[in-house]
């Protein structure tokens, strides 16, 4: 393929780095004007033209390195190759080695310095994060471990009782409560959240994306707190005039919750989406799909696991949610009954008790830290292997 | 070597062809913006049917942009403007009430860089069968396997169906897609510029199955590659932006033959001469 505009890259392809740049311009030229005269001739004899032009250029250089060199060494050398002088592979190699001793740089010890600082300074930057998961997982599991010898490691993650004054520590119902509030405003919000990142990347006019786009933005910047009121003056009154109850509980949860992790996953998953190359997009146009084909059968598969990250880093963002949690759910530490009952979280309960618990129940709360942090881990974990298990069966 | 100099928009060394029923596109006075800047004027041009026509000419001479009017790609670009007339089996494309989705089902199209989807190297190519709503595993399967093997594909993939297209070589994307492409039975495969980014084995093959399915489909490729245009096509276009920022022109088409051996237009020579460009 000898497209004139694309030459640089046959010759780079046909000799492989065998040629330096100015021979690689110098057989551009060669083979312009070869080709000026041969343009009428057939095509298939190009190969072995070229292969002339590039054997000439070879015996060129070799000609001029010759003469360039030390005399005295390259007789010597081309002795050993020609096999006169000493016999062996290796016989050269002081020979060689001597003729260019002192010729090029050596690495001066301040750079090796240099770059041992830097690459120490940025290992330390990225072993702070690691080191600040150990820590605090020390610490909590350290300051939760008295419960799980007082009250029983069993008793303590399968009791359904809680009452401090009581004695009774069982965390079940906070377990249950922490996965229905989490897993309803995933629900609720990934859909939510992965249908807005859609509508960003794939529908909206420039103009419309420009104020859609800071709006969702701006959701990720409200304080929880400020969710929490929202909860608590206008959500939770509409709950109960819907479907009875107080108002407070997992239903009025799921709905403040799924609007607080909507902008984690619709940016991340706009980004995944925006990261997907145009290519494969059009590819699908010109297939003839449409616009909804294109997007469910092409688009959305191919940004799967980036989708994935988002919906776990939402998951994460649900799951540790404490304050507006607190102020809707309701606050009672009993077992998930139904979706306008007061229920209550690990994070809530912890909180509430935090203030005025002491001793045992004390401990408690930092046992119940344990098991959110471990239970937060392993759904990271388990999505994320979920999702490489999926990608190894479908590619 | 001053002969024939036009000053025209195109000048044409055959008559346009005037059995409608022997034409794919029929192109009139075609218009061409990107936002204000006029990309292609004037062009006018009869693509044969069942034939191999090429567009050459240096970078940046509109001859993709001209090959996208013709599915109506450039739709998804926002700020493009087309004006002028493209007759596609004697309808007018850009008509009132015309639906893209269909048109680009009958024109399909590949493009310079392989662009499989991320899937199995199986569901890429039943990608426009399901599309059209054919769920029956036994046709799928006998649609997959034939547009593979027209494709020059089939052998070298029989066993790994299941594998990520991905996962194949570039000239193997390349094949794939075009496998992808037949799968849906185009009356026409517009082609931009697809060996430019692949190795020289998958450009043998795909230059053989050109030629292959030329009795089924019309084949427009666009190339930068006139040894390609050469040894694959039956009529040529030679296109060209003669001052940047003014807008491209077609110079001269007719069968391939006369243009690489006796142009009528000066600026066509000096481009098969490899003056410019």
């Amino acid at each position: 393929m000898s497209d004139p505009t694309n030459e640089y890259t046959d010759w780079e392809e046909f000799e492989d780095g065998t040629l330096t740049e100015e021979e690689v311009e110098l057989a551009d030229d060669r083979w312009a004007d070869a080709e000026i005269e041969d343009s009428a001739r057939s095509i298939d004899e190009t190969g072995d033209e070229k292969r002339n032009v590039v054997a000439e250029l070879m015996r060129e250089r070799a000609a001029k390195a010759q003469s360039r060199a030390d005399d005295d060494t390259v007789d010597k050398m081309i002795g050993i190759v020609d096999g006169e002088a000493p016999v062996g592979i290796d016989d050269g190699i002081d020979l060689a080695a001597g003729a260019g001793a002192g010729k090029l740089q050596l690495v001066t010890r301040q750079t090796q310095i240099k770059e041992f600082v830097l690459a120490s300074v940025f290992f330390l930057c990225a072993i702070v994060a690691v080191l600040g998961v150990a820590l605090i997982f020390a610490f909590v599991a350290y300051k939760a471990f008295p419960i799980f010898t007082e009250v029983g490691f069993g008793n303590f993650i399968t009791g359904t009782e809680w009452s401090g004054t009581e004695g009774k520590f069982g965390i079940v119902p906070f377990i249950v409560g922490s996965f229905v509030v989490t897993l309803g405003a995933l629900a609720i919000g990934a859909p939510l959240a992965v249908m807005t990142a859609v509508f960003l990347s794939e529908l909206a006019s420039k103009k419309i994306r420009s104020f859609v786009r800071p709006a969702v933005e701006l959701l990720a910047g409200i304080p929880s707190v400020v969710y929490g009121f929202f909860g608590v003056v206008v959500i939770a009154p509409i709950v109960s005039r819907l479907f009875g109850g107080v108002g407070f509980g997992p239903l009025t949860a799921w709905i403040i919750l799924s609007i607080m992790i909507v902008p984690t996953i619709a940016t991340l998953t706009e980004d995944a989406l925006d990261s997907i190359p145009m290519g494969i997009r059009e590819a699908s146009f010109a297939m003839g799909a449409n616009q909804w084909q294109t997007i469910y059968k092409v688009v959305l598969p191919a940004a799967k696991l980036g989708i994935i990250d988002a919906v776990i880093l939402g998951m994460g963002r649900a799951i540790g949610e404490t304050m507006a949690v607190l102020m809707v759910v309701g606050n009672a530490p009993q077992l998930f009954a139904g979706i306008t009952r007061p229920i209550s979280t690990l994070t809530s309960q912890i909180v509430l008790d935090m203030g005025y618990a002491t001793g045992t129940q004390r401990t408690a709360l930092f046992g119940m830290a344990a098991i959110l942090f471990i239970i937060s881990m392993s759904l990271v974990l388990t999505v994320r292997l979920l999702s490489r298990f999926g990608q190894e069966m479908s590619g | 070597m001053e002969k024939n100099q036009k000053v025209g928009p195109s000048s044409y060394s055959e008559p346009l062809v005037d059995n409608p029923a022997l034409v794919t596109f029929f192109i009139r006075h075609l218009n061409f913006w990107y936002g204000d800047f006029n990309a292609l004027t004037d062009v006018s041009l009869d693509v044969r049917k069942h034939a191999i026509t090429a567009f050459i000419g240096p970078s940046g001479c509109g001859k993709s942009t001209f090959l996208r009017c013709l599915n109506r790609m450039n739709d998804l670009i926002a700020g493009t403007k087309v004006e002028g007339t493209v007759l596609f089996d004697q309808a007018d494309i850009y008509g009132q009430g015309v639906d893209p989705v269909d048109l680009r089902r009958r024109v399909g199209m590949i493009f310079q860089q392989p662009n499989p989807f991320p899937q199995s190297i199986y569901d890429n190519v039943a990608y426009g069968p399901r599309l059209q709503g054919i769920k029956n595993k036994a046709e799928l399967d006998a649609i997959v396997e034939k547009s593979l093997d027209k494709a020059n594909l089939w052998k070298e993939v029989k066993d790994i169906l299941n594998k990520n297209g991905l996962a194949l070589s570039g000239g193997q994307q390349q094949r794939l897609c075009i496998a992808r492409v037949l799968a849906v039975q185009p009356e026409v495969i517009l082609m931009d510029e697809p060996c430019s980014a692949i190795d020289p084995t998958s450009v043998q093959k795909i230059e053989d199955l050109m030629h292959e399915i030329q009795d089924q489909v019309t084949i427009i490729i666009v190339t930068h590659n006139m040894q390609q245009a050469a040894r694959v096509s039956d009529y040529t276009s030679f296109f060209l932006q003669e001052v940047a920022g003014e807008p491209a022109i077609l110079v001269e088409s007719g069968p391939t033959s006369d243009i690489f051996t006796n142009p009528i237009d000066q600026r066509t020579e000096d481009y098969i001469t490899g003056r410019f460009g």
